[in-house]
């Protein structure tokens, strides 16, 4: 019921988390309209997979509260649960698996049964390309193609909103670029509002229309690329922006590392 | 669509999956056959032939056979904890949590899996004692409540296994632990020795050890002339409890484990 939903996707109004004395976020304030590709940068540690994981329901928040496709993430997490997509930060799908197998178990746990659940299954391999190797265990793929048999599972349900936490990480260029072509027919098609994080300024650039920068749990700017760019000077990059609002300084790849110290990165998946 | 509908379907589908896992693995399946297998035919023959444990009327060998059959449900089961930090290391559990599906589908789907798991495990056992030549009983009904009770005791173990992995969290934490836990159950029961030959503590212990419902249930059903301690009805009604309580405690920790 695309039409009667709320136009602001995802809301946040002081959402906070502590671990112990750590604040991993602190009193972050996001609207995102509905249909957007909102992009949520920041070193290792500012908070984005935290951010992420309040949002799809996996985490508890300390204080402030959060909403997604109209509904409280904390009261109503099951509502929330049924229009949302979901792809983590590393390559999750069950390797012992198949394609097919791995999306028809996701369907079933959204409660898509009989031809539905055929037709949508066989309609997301093809969205994905695996057609030719549905039947194959998941642990033989490629990084690129599990990427997109992740994003065809996580959007079987036809959710309102997806989130998803370096879609492209350790992708190659090629793979990358279609996981972008994925994001934007899901919105050109399905009005489908995409939330992701990145490290890749590229990525930011081209495929996000609105970017917010976090930096120690805090939120440090908001804007469109374009706008974010203009405001630091004419020949300003994303990188600029990015180094400017973050106290980070890049590598020549356009990813960069922390100036002050290096984070606990085996923490990654949390 | 009802919600029991809907748990149900849930279940089958987390029972599905794993049961296709495990279709493909099926060495690791024969593997944990192997300690069963040692049990019986070095154990069994040798304490049947010093008779040093009084046994009644029945051979050790006869004796020893269910309680290696509840034993081998016991130790594959319990590695199911290990399965699951595996699969919250891989992000896959973070998956299944942000389903709308009810959380206590996924872990009873789980344990369905571990039941059909230790169905398997069961017809290993049997084809040993076969071998051995243990006094087996082939009526239907005795059969069939073997087969419940280890499908039952499976579901038992493994979603206490579950509980534990999601209190522990992390793969060593939880190996120590799953050893410390795992022996006690099995000593602290019926499967070597009568529970009449314990100390007194020890039979304490045995009387709220799930196994020993698991043992005394197999026992007066899987052999000639075996006997169980309890009723079937108790054995039964305590193991159907302690999986109710291990399910509803189990489907709150599980979410933690995303966090
Ligand atoms: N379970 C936890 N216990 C304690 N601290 C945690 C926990 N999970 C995350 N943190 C801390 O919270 C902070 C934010 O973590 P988060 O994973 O959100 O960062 P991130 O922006 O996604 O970083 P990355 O770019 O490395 O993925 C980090 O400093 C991290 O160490
Ligand atoms: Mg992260």
């Amino acid at each position: 019921m695309p039409s009667s939903a709320p136009p602001v996707a995802i809301s946040t109004v002081e959402l906070t988390k502590r671990y112990g004395e750590f604040t991993a976020l602190d009193r972050l304030d996001l609207s995102v309209p509905r249909g957007r590709i909102f992009g949520l940068l920041g070193p290792n540690g500012a908070g984005k997979s935290t951010t992420i994981k309040i949002l799809t329901t996996l985490l508890d928040a300390s204080s402030g509260s959060a909403t997604v496709a109209g509904f409280d993430v904390a009261a109503d997490p099951v509502e929330v649960r049924r229009r949302i997509g979901y792809v983590p930060q590393l390559l999750s799908a069950d390797g012992a698996l198949t394609a097919t197998e791995n999306l028809v178990l996701s369907a079933r746990l959204h409660g898509l049964h009989g031809r539905i659940r055929v037709a949508r299954v066989s309609e997301a391999l093809a969205f994905a390309g695996l057609e030719a190797v549905a039947n194959k265990l998941v642990r033989t793929f490629s990084g690129g193609m599990v990427r997109r048999l992740e994003v065809a599972q996580a959007t079987l349900h036809r959710p309102e909103v997806l989130f998803l936490d370096e879609p492209t990480l350790g992708l190659d260029p090629v793979a990358r670029k279609t996981v972008w072509e994925r994001l934007r027919q899901l919105r050109e098609t399905e009005g489908m509002t995409i939330l992701i994080t990145t490290h890749d300024m590229e990525e930011a650039d081209v495929l996000c229309d609105e970017l917010a920068i976090l930096h120690q749990g805090r939120l440090a700017v908001l804007g469109a690329p374009e706008a974010l760019k203009a405001e630091i000077g004419p020949d300003a990059t994303l990188a600029d922006v990015f180094v400017r609002f973050s106290g980070a300084v890049l590598d020549h790849g356009g990813s960069y590392r922390e100036v002050r110290e290096s984070r606990d990165t085996v923490r990654r998946l949390g | 669509m009802s919600p029991f509908l809907e748990f149900f379907r849930e279940a089958a589908a987390v029972a599905d999956a794993e049961v296709r896992k495990l279709r493909r693995d099926p060495t690791e399946l024969l593997s944990r056959a192997v300690q069963p297998v040692l049990w019986l035919a070095v154990f069994g023959q040798v304490f049947s032939q010093v008779r040093g444990i009084p046994t009644g009327d029945l051979r050790y060998l006869d004796f020893m056979a269910p309680g290696i059959l509840a034993q081998s449900i016991l130790f594959s089961a319990i590695f199911y904890g290990i399965a699951i930090i595996w699969e919250r290391d891989l992000g896959i559990v973070h998956k299944l949590l942000v389903t709308p599906a009810h959380r206590s589908a996924l872990v009873f789907g789980k344990a369905i899996a571990a039941g059909l798991r230790g169905l398997v495990q069961a017809a290993v056992v049997y084809l040993v004692a076969i071998l051995l030549q243990v006094h087996i009983r082939w009526e239907p009904l005795p059969v069939l409540t073997v087969a419940a009770g280890v499908f039952v005791g499976s579901c038992i173990f493994s979603t206490f296994s579950l509980f534990i992995a999601c209190i522990v969290k992390t793969r060593e934490r939880f190996m120590g632990i799953g050893q410390v836990l795992t022996m006690p159950l099995f000593f602290a029961s019926s499967a070597l020795y009568p529970v009449q030959l314990m100390p007194g503590w020890l039979q304490a212990l045995a009387a709220v050890n799930p196994l020993t419902y698991l043992v005394g249930a197999l026992r007066g059903s899987m052999i000639v002339g075996g006997t169980s301690v309890h009723a079937l009805g108790t054995s039964f009604g305590i193991m159907l409890l302690v999986f109710a309580l291990l399910l509803a405690l189990a489907s709150k920790l599980y979410p933690g484990l995303a966090r």
